[in-house]
């Protein structure tokens, strides 16, 4: 890292003042292209033929008719596509979901048995259409259910571990004077960005050229170059504009790997597309998650046990957790503490990460059962938190690097109003509706991973700064202009900047809310060190002058911190029980997330974030029909996200979240919002109706079934 | 995807002479259902015979105090008419409950009638074969899968899927007739009578002759529509399809109920109409009880399935709210 040789001058404005995204107009007008909109010459298009049954083996792929149909020019499938590696290990460990037509094994339905190329999109797919591929079907289990007989802990994780425990957690709920019991489930869930995947491959002049939709080019270029046994430095990969991703498009999924297999084959540009319907099978999803959470707390509501176990399902492919229990760790303490994440292989697509990763349903369940134990202590859900705020690190036993919790929470009190509510459920009545209110808590890791940047200083007294960084479409692309601009002191205006080209270098990807952290951490060291060079004077040379930075040592030398975001959610909702509607009126979700470069992105993203939570609480099911072992509902019509119309008053906030030992300040904010938004509006539920809904999505059915039961019992 | 022919006729009989010269011809209207069905294979038309040109689009009161809507006028269209909004209110409503404000621009009302269900087995013919309404005999993947969205009334074990119109549970309730016209001429149907029951033949949906087009629907006077209401309950606050809804209208004086329209959407294969309520109703009291005992009368013949038993109590409130609110609104 630079020492500053010049004394710090006035600030440009430009970290911390709202800017509208710099791609905004070529967005809206249509003239950003995204990865399935480049032209090339010679194009030719692939059309993925999915499998129909849930488990078996590939027996035959009938070709020689397809291969006779109009346009066509290949049909790839597991008797001669090209080898790939076996054990392909790439940025997030070892992923078999990548073995594309390299075995006749079917490990779910909707996996990739063949791709058609041809012409033409329309004869690709009119001939993958008519492409009969039979099976030897075996008999598939895709039910997930607690207490399923193959579940097991997994032993080592790479980032979290799967088990962690301290004290005696029994002992401890033994001596309790209030015990909270409960078992929670949530739905599979499905990314579903506005962009289904694409890529377009080809070979020019002996480098593979890829034009793919990323969350990371550098990283799928490198995790590619690895698949196919290339020099890394032979791929280049760019994903200029990216339609969402929500942790959906961080890996290699199976349209690049068949892009780069026909473009190779066939010797030129190829282009694969999925369909929606496809995007439900082959770029992971959410699994569904059972969860179980005992609380042992004396009658003050101070914790004594703490007891989260949550299972999740994973394929027969590629092992991955839904980290649910892991949430409570860094946020509440207790003498007996234990959190375990299980899993169980079923015959279905492997889940992968999707936007707050375990913290999404474990902080559901976490915060409800919270919800639960407050009314059972007689205890308001906000006071309960604060007698529970930890000193250090309830597992770790590090200090915080910054934990304003109980502010968010009292700020967060304070403008929705919550001092004087009536803690009755039930009670409430406007016209059919019963209205309530909901509280929880959300924390997210504040992680950093090393990127490298560059900045260049044009003989015209402007500015280019490249880095292999992704905008998903969170505005990250204007926030690192803001972050370089202000390293710079000159005004935004000034920096041109360049990202996801697998050629800027090593960065990190758009996930784990790290990317505007690490990236901008790569780039304020770049530009801060340019402005330096050029203070000394000499002038640009007409080619430019261009400096490297490389935060790999920066980051590994950031003292060990329980380092997160967090923050304190409100819900206003509205139930008829008559009909089972649910009307979320209002949220307000308070913040502490570090230094906010671009307000207006910001409060978009944190926004966004909660309005996910509502959803996941409210509609998101993907419904999965136990004979075929298929979705019901893999379109936009069946798999329901909020509508406008569900969408109510969402305010979001922060509070200054400084940290003067951390050096680019930033935490990100890709996540929080999305974490403990379910739980406030679910405990919003209870205090409207009275009724304790653990099950997600809290559906009309539910409620209607739930009063009916409570009928019965009266 | 398959490739079709597209032509645009601009009269009746022509399009009626394409329609019948092929039987792989389909006649598109919004195409907001049957494109999405050809994406996903269920239809695999040779011919689209498109319907915007023909002169069919057109809305008018009748002499006798009723109204005539054309086959191709557009749900908006219908939804913004003042007459529909004046005389059939629940008309109105129950056609802006439907979809969204884009679909809605696109859609028809004789293709709304012959929209299909929204069964996710019957859509999803890549990875469910058992499905008798694409494929008699398959059998039914609903009655021991997914069917929480799924009919409760005049079910059978060949089928259970549910219409998913809105619109046309407000027409039934006004009793509603369909006109068509076939090569041989002119016909009409009423609207309860236009779909057939499943029984064992779930495939065969409506009753009109074999290449009929549906030119319009004809809707008689009825002075008690002019208080009428249309609710939906969804999963969602929009752009979903209902999992119960109730088009109700009704005619009381001095707490008397002197006439009732009721019709049940999202419970069978059809719109439902209550006449079992109407009956019930019909000369007795307009309180709350009368409208509990009546909604119950018409679900005794309910036959709800393990995951859908939740429809019966969401119909009743329906029933007791919508027709409480009407009441109310009748005394001030």
């Amino acid at each position: 890292m630079t020492t500053a040789t010049t004394p710090p001058r006035p600030a440009t404005g430009a970290v911390g003042t709202s800017h509208i995204r710099l791609e905004g107009r070529d967005k809206v007008t249509g003239a950003a292209r995204y990865a399935a909109d480049f032209p090339a010459d010679g194009l030719a298009h692939g059309w993925i033929v999915v499998s129909t049954v849930a488990r078996g083996r590939i027996r035959s792929v009938a070709d020689t008719p397809v291969l006779a149909m109009p346009g066509v020019l290949a049909v790839l499938h597991h008797g001669n596509a090209p080898r790939l590696k076996e054990d392909f290990s790439g940025t997030f460990g070892p992923d078999a979901t990548t073995q594309i037509l390299q075995h006749d094994r079917v490990p779910h339905a909707g996996w990739p048995v063949a791709l058609v190329v041809a012409e033409t999109p329309e004869q690709a797919r009119e001939a993958a259409e008519s492409l009969t591929v039979t099976y030897a079907t075996e008999p598939h289990d895709v039910d997930f259910r607690p207490g399923h007989p193959a579940a097991y802990t997994p032993e080592a994780r790479p980032v979290r571990p799967a088990a962690a425990e301290k004290g005696d957690v029994e002992a401890e709920l033994a001596a309790s004077d209030v015990v909270v019991d409960a078992r929670y489930t949530t739905a599979e869930e499905h990314h579903n960005p506005m962009e289904p995947h694409a890529a377009l491959a080809h070979w020019d002049g002996g480098r593979l050229d890829v034009v793919d939709t990323t969350q990371g080019a550098h990283a799928t270029a490198q995790d590619l170059a690895r698949l196919f046994g290339l020099d890394p430095a032979a791929v280049r990969l760019r994903s200029e504009h990216v339609g969402g991703g929500f942790g959906c498009k961080a890996q290699v999924r199976a349209h690049l790997v068949l892009a780069v297999m026909a473009a190779t084959l066939l010797a030129r540009p190829v282009r694969v597309a999925l369909t929606r319907a496809q995007t439900f099978t082959l770029i992971g999803h959410r699994s569904a998650t059972a969860q179980r959470v005992r609380l042992g707390a004396g009658a003050d509501g101070r914790l004594r046990a703490l007891e989260h176990t949550a299972l999740s399902a994973t394929s027969t492919v590629q092992e991955f957790v839904e980290t649910s229990a892991a949430y409570g760790r860094s946020l509440y303490d207790a003498r007996g503490h234990r959190t375990v994440d299980s899993v169980v292989p079923l015959d279905i697509p492997t889940p992968t990460y999707m936007r707050a990763p375990g913290e999404a349903p474990g902080s559901f369940a976490l915060e409800c059962a919270l919800d639960e134990l407050a009314e059972r202590c007689g205890i308001d859900p906000i006071v309960l938190r604060g007698r529970n705020e930890p000193a250090v690190g309830p597992v770790s036993g590090l200090p915080f690097a910054g934990r304003r919790l109980l502010d968010c929470f009292a700020e967060g009190a304070r403008r929705f109003g919550w001092d004087g509510r009536d803690p009755r459920p039930g009670v409430r009545r406007d016209g059919r509706w019963l209205v309530g209110t909901g509280t929880a808590a959300a924390t997210f890791f504040a992680g950093a991973f090393p990127a490298t940047a560059s900045a260049t200083a044009h003989p015209d007294g402007t500015f280019t700064v490249r880095i292999a960084a992704a905008d998903i479409g969170t505005g990250a692309r204007t926030a690192l202009t803001q972050l370089a601009a202000e390293a710079l002191e000159v005004t935004p205006g000034r920096v041109r900047l360049l990202i996801a080209d697998s050629d800027f270098g090593a960065a990190w990807v758009a996930g784990g809310s790290m990317g505007t952290r690490s990236w901008g951490w790569a780039v304020t060291l770049a530009a801060r060190d340019l402005r330096e060079r050029l203070a000394l004077g000499g002038g640009v040379p007409a080619d430019g002058l261009t400096v490297r930075s490389d935060t790999t040592q920066a980051v590994g030398a950031l003292a060990a911190r329980e380092r997160h975001s967090y923050g304190a959610q409100f819900a206003e909702v509205a139930v008829d029980p008559g009909t089972g509607e649910i009307r979320v009126r209002r949220m307000l979700g308070v913040f502490a997330a570090g230094r906010i470069v671009n307000p207006l992105t910001a409060r978009s993203q944190l926004t966004g974030g909660m309005i996910w939570g509502l959803s996941m609480a409210l509609h998101e099911e993907a419904v999965r029909d136990t004979a075929s072992g298929t979705l019901v509902n893999a379109d936009l019509a069946g798999y329901h996200i909020a509508a406008h119309a569900d969408v109510p008053a969402v305010e979001a906030d922060w509070l200054d979240d400084p940290d003067p030992e951390d050096p680019v300040g930033i935490k990100g904010i890709g996540e929080i919002g999305a974490v403990g938004s379910a739980a406030a509006i679910a405990n919003a539920v209870w205090h409207a109706t009275g009724v304790r809904h653990r099950n997600l999505p809290i559906r009309p059915d539910r409620v209607l079934t739930a009063e009916r039961d409570r009928a019965g019992h009266r | 995807m398959r490739e079709f022919h597209y032509r645009r006729p601009a009269r009746v009989s022509d399009a009626l002479a394409l329609l019948g010269t092929d039987p792989g011809a389909r006649p598109l209207a919004g195409g907001t259902n049957l494109v999405d069905l050809m994406k996903t294979g269920v239809e695999r038309p040779a011919l689209l015979v498109d319907l915007r040109d023909l002169p069919l689009d057109r809305i008018e009161a009748t002499p006798d105090g009723g109204l005539r809507i054309g086959a191709t006028a557009t749900n908006s269209d219908l939804a913004a008419h003042p007459d529909v909004r004046r005389r059939y209110p629940a008309l109105a409503q129950a056609v802006l409950a439907g979809a969204s404000g884009q679909v809605r621009i696109m859609a028809t009302v004789g293709g709304n009638l012959l929209q299909r269900t929204r069964c996710g087995y019957f859509t999803a013919p890549a990875t469910t074969t058992a499905c008798n309404k694409r494929a008699p005999g398959s059998g039914c993947a609903a009655i021991a899968g997914e069917h929480r969205n799924h009919a409760v009334l005049g079910a059978t074990e060949h089928c259970v899927a549910v219409h998913p119109s809105d619109m046309a549970v407000a027409l039934t309730a006004f009793d509603a007739t369909v006109t068509y016209e076939t090569a041989d001429g002119t016909g009409e149907l009423p609207l309860a009578g236009l779909y057939r029951p499943v029984g064992g033949t779930p495939h065969l949906e409506t009753a009109l002759p074999t290449g009929a087009l549906i030119t319009g629907v004809v809707l008689p006077p009825a002075p008690v529509a002019a208080a009428s209401r249309y609710r939906k309950v969804r999963e969602r606050a929009s752009y979903a399809f209902a999992i119960g809804s109730l088009a109700a209208a009704l005619d009381v004086r001095d707490g008397t109920v002197r006439d009732v329209r009721l019709a049940f959407g999202a419970v069978a294969s059809h719109p439902w109409r209550a006449r079992r309520a109407e009956r019930a109703l019909t000369g007795g009291p307009a309180d709350a009880t009368a409208f509990a005992a009546a909604a119950d009368a018409e679900l005794a013949a309910a036959r709800p399935l393990p995951h859908n038993g939740h429809k019966l109590p969401l119909l009743r409130t329906l029933a007791v709210a919508v027709l409480t609110e009407l009441a109310q609104e009748a005394a001030r």
